[in-house]
Formats: structure tokens, C-alpha cells, sequence
């Protein structure tokens, strides 16, 4: 299991989504990502993708200079 | 001896079918998805963005709006109704149905009917790639002015090359009957015959399925069918002398005030501390200019500015700061590629600004 950051900063949402999206379709069950994001909508955001779409949210952060970061389990794919 | 058959070998008919449901965050998509769940059919949800979607932008860049609570609506309803959903993003494919429309735009620069051609010839992409058996929207017959009309249902199932795979279950009873209903799949008479602008009948659907709180957009969902959102982008392609956008021009046309002044360069100027900070993130890419002696705005300046030009964007840049009334305001001008300098400049007066610089 390995884990990645990823950065979305300066993206509006729905984008730091989609890159959460195409990044974790990558990635192996276990594995996990930080995401960093200036659009605090992504604090809303990437949880309800990831209960969505059966993943798990380990944290959310509140992150200096208005940064935030959502860091995702990926779950087991039933695909 | 044969082996063991499968389910499937022995009961052909009752393989799990698979659709794909066209997501927007409204009303009409979520109760087609629940009425077509309603029938035992699997659905996964798509949501395409093109760049242009209302949806959060706005609402994420101005200060004011941050503290309201904020949701993504396509991605609650598929949350409310427990399916999947597909975020796609479509930014650089969508590019040709705005500059190019086939079927011309509506009232503003929005090409309604080939954006739904385009997005339900995605989803048939997809269908196709994934193994799904049909296609659902929810249209109604004569909801729309462009994209929703009796005449121009057809088009958008025959140019999407989706043909008898789309359903639109909100007023599938009113529309020739589709490959899902022929076999069996859905039952034709569970479906519904919606049609016209009227809410009324969604509004009683939503309520006999428990569904509440759902987004009603009064201006749809995307920008181009915003006027002074489509001024704006007309004047960019003006500008430019060709019809061409990247995603940043098309984001920057959704914030702060656009004043163009000289048909060779336009200020964009920041109205409140969120859109300040937005556009800090886009300073490097331009000239721009900030005030120093008085609390003022981030003003970036768009095209190739001459001298004269940049003085004038500095005294506009002053007038909208605290310091408008001063008889000077010091500014930072910061070229697009060169040193800062500061000037002392008079703010212009309010007379010499004419309305037609406001885009």
C-alpha cells in the first residue's frame, strides 16, 4: 500500500474531483491520497465522491495560507 | 455432457440491465434515474463538465458566499439515490460546440441543442465502453425553448448516434417507443407523459418519492446562457479576432468587473477579497497593477497595452480603490515579464468612464 499526494490548488470544483477521480482509478485497494485544494468546496466535495463511489475519507485538514487538504482510503472496486 | 449454466444462460431475459443516467443536479435527471431504478435497472449517473457549468464557481470564489453551506448537486443526488456517479471532463472536446454550433445558439451564446447531441453522443461513448445497455436523460417534451422540443428530441437522439438507446422516461409516452421498452427491459406504461414547462407534475413525482431539497436552478445550469456572461465572451473573441478560449479565459470571464477601455487591452478588476485572491493566482500570467497608497483592487490587465495604456488602466485601477477621491494614488505596476515599478497616478474621474467600457 502506498500513499501519493496530489495537488488541486487553484482548480475550481467540480476539477479537484475529477483529478481525485482519475488519480484514485489508478491506485490499489489500501492505497491513499492527500489532496490539496484552495476551493474549500472540496471539503464537501471529495467526501460525498468518496461515499459514492466506496472509498474512505481518513481526515480533513485545514491547512495554512486558506490550503486544504481531504485524504482518501481507496476502497475495494467492485468494477 | 454440457457443464453447469449460468443464470444468464438459463434465464436470458433477466440479465441485470445497465443504464447510464445524464446527471445535471436538477430535478428532472434525478426522478427519470429513480423511476428507471424504480424498474429494477441498474443506473450509474455522468455528470460532463464543459468549463461553462454554474455549478460552485461563483459560489467558491466570493468571500461573501464562502460561509453558506455549499454542495456539489449532481454528486448529492447521486448520493440521495444511492448510484454512482461518473464526473467527466469534457473542457477541450467542448470547445468545438461552442465556437461551432451545427444548430446555431439560443437566446445568449448558448448552443442548447448541440451540447445535448454532444453529451448524449458521450454517453453512448461510454455505454458502449462499459458494457451498458441504454441511456437515459430527464428531458421533457417542450421544457426547453432549443433542446427539448418535439421536433428536436429526434436530432439529438439521431446525431448522438444514440438513436433507440436514449430514453427519456419523464415523457417517454409522448415519444415513439425506444429499444429498453421493446424488449421488455423497463415497462412502457410505468413511465411517464410530462411535457411543457410546468413543474407541477415533477414537483408531485418528487414528493410521492420522499424527495427533498432539491436544486432548482432559476437560470439553468450554465453559463452561456447568462447575457452578460456571453457579452463578455463575445467581446474576448472580438478582441482576439478569432472564436478560440482556454479553460483560464472562460474561468476569468466568471469573475470580477471587465472593463475594456481600448479595443486592444481590458482590465479585470477584482470586486471584493475572494475575487482579489482568485486573481492573485493569475498575476503572473498578466500585467497588473495594484494600489499601494490606498486599499484598492487586484486589476489585471488582458492583450498587448501600449505605455498611454498602461497609465490609463493605472488611474482606472485608482478610481476603484479607497483613495478614488485622492488627488494621487501610488500604484505597483508589474508587467507581465519585467520588474515592478511604482507611479503616482490621478484616479480617473467617474465622467471620463463611459458606460460602454463595462463588459
Amino acid at each position: 500500500m502506498s500513499h501519493y499526494e496530489l495537488d488541486a490548488r487553484r482548480m475550481l470544483c467540480p476539477m479537484p474531483v475529477i483529478k481525485t477521480q482519475n488519480f484514485v482509478a489508478t491506485l490499489k485497494p489500501g492505497d491513499t491520497v492527500e489532496v490539496f485544494c484552495t476551493d474549500h468546496g472540496a471539503l464537501n466535495d471529495i467526501p460525498a465522491w468518496s461515499r459514492i463511489n466506496g472509498h474512505e475519507v481518513l481526515a480533513t485538514r485545514e491547512l495554512d495560507g486558506g490550503e486544504v487538504s481531504i485524504t482518501v482510503r481507496v476502497g475495494d472496486s467492485d468494477d | 455432457m454440457a457443464g453447469p449454466q449460468s443464470f444468464n444462460d438459463q434465464h436470458p431475459m433477466s440479465r441485470q440491465r445497465k443504464a447510464l443516467s445524464l446527471i445535471s443536479g436538477g430535478l428532472d435527471s434525478m426522478l427519470a434515474t429513480r423511476v428507471i431504478m424504480d424498474q429494477g435497472i441498474h443506473v450509474e449517473g455522468v455528470n460532463f463538465f464543459t468549463g461553462f457549468c454554474v455549478e460552485g464557481h461563483t459560489h467558491a470564489i466570493r468571500r461573501k458566499d464562502r460561509d453558506k453551506p455549499k454542495r456539489n448537486n449532481a454528486l448529492w443526488v447521486a448520493e440521495t439515490l444511492g448510484i454512482k456517479l461518473h464526473i467527466v471532463d469534457v473542457i477541450d472536446e467542448y470547445k468545438d460546440v461552442v465556437i461551432n454550433p451545427k444548430h446555431g445558439y439560443g437566446a445568449n451564446m448558448n448552443p442548447c441543442l448541440d451540447c445535448k447531441c454532444f453529451m448524449v453522443r458521450k454517453a453512448h461513448e461510454w455505454i458502449r465502453e462499459h458494457d451498458f445497455d441504454f441511456i437515459i436523460t430527464g428531458e421533457v417534451v417542450g421544457q426547453r425553448p432549443m433542446s427539448q422540443r418535439r421536433d428536436t428530441m429526434p436530432v439529438v437522439a439521431r446525431e448522438s448516434g444514440a438513436n433507440d438507446l436514449l430514453l427519456r422516461p419523464l415523457c417517454a409516452r409522448n415519444l415513439p417507443e425506444t429499444l429498453p421498452e421493446r424488449e421488455g427491459w423497463v415497462a412502457r406504461e410505468k413511465l411517464f407523459d410530462f411535457s411543457g414547462r410546468g413543474r407541477k407534475p415533477q414537483i408531485a413525482l418528487a414528493r410521492r418519492f420522499g424527495i427533498e431539497d432539491f436544486a432548482q436552478p432559476s437560470g439553468g445550469c450554465c453559463f452561456l446562457t447568462d447575457e452578460a456572461y456571453s457579452h463578455k465572451l463575445a467581446d474576448l473573441w472580438a478582441a482576439r479576432g478569432e472564436r478560440r478560449y482556454e479553460l483560464d479565459d472562460i474561468m476569468l470571464l466568471k469573475v470580477g468587473r471587465h472593463l475594456r477601455p481600448r479595443p486592444n487591452f481590458k482590465l479585470i478588476i477584482g470586486r471584493e477579497e475572494g475575487e482579489n485572491n482568485f486573481l492573485e493566482g493569475y498575476r503572473r500570467q498578466f500585467t497588473h497593477i495594484r494600489t499601494l497608497s490606498h486599499p484598492g483592487p487586484l486589476v489585471l490587465i488582458d492583450g498587448e497595452p501600449g505605455a498611454d495604456d498602461i497609465t490609463l488602466a493605472a488611474r482606472i485601477a485608482a478610481r476603484f480603490s479607497k483613495g478614488r477621491d485622492a488627488e494621487q494614488v501610488e500604484v505597483e505596476i508589474t508587467p507581465k515579464a519585467g520588474e515592478a515599478r511604482r507611479e503616482n497616478v490621478p484616479p480617473l474621474p467617474s465622467g471620463e468612464m463611459p458606460a460602454a467600457w463595462y463588459l
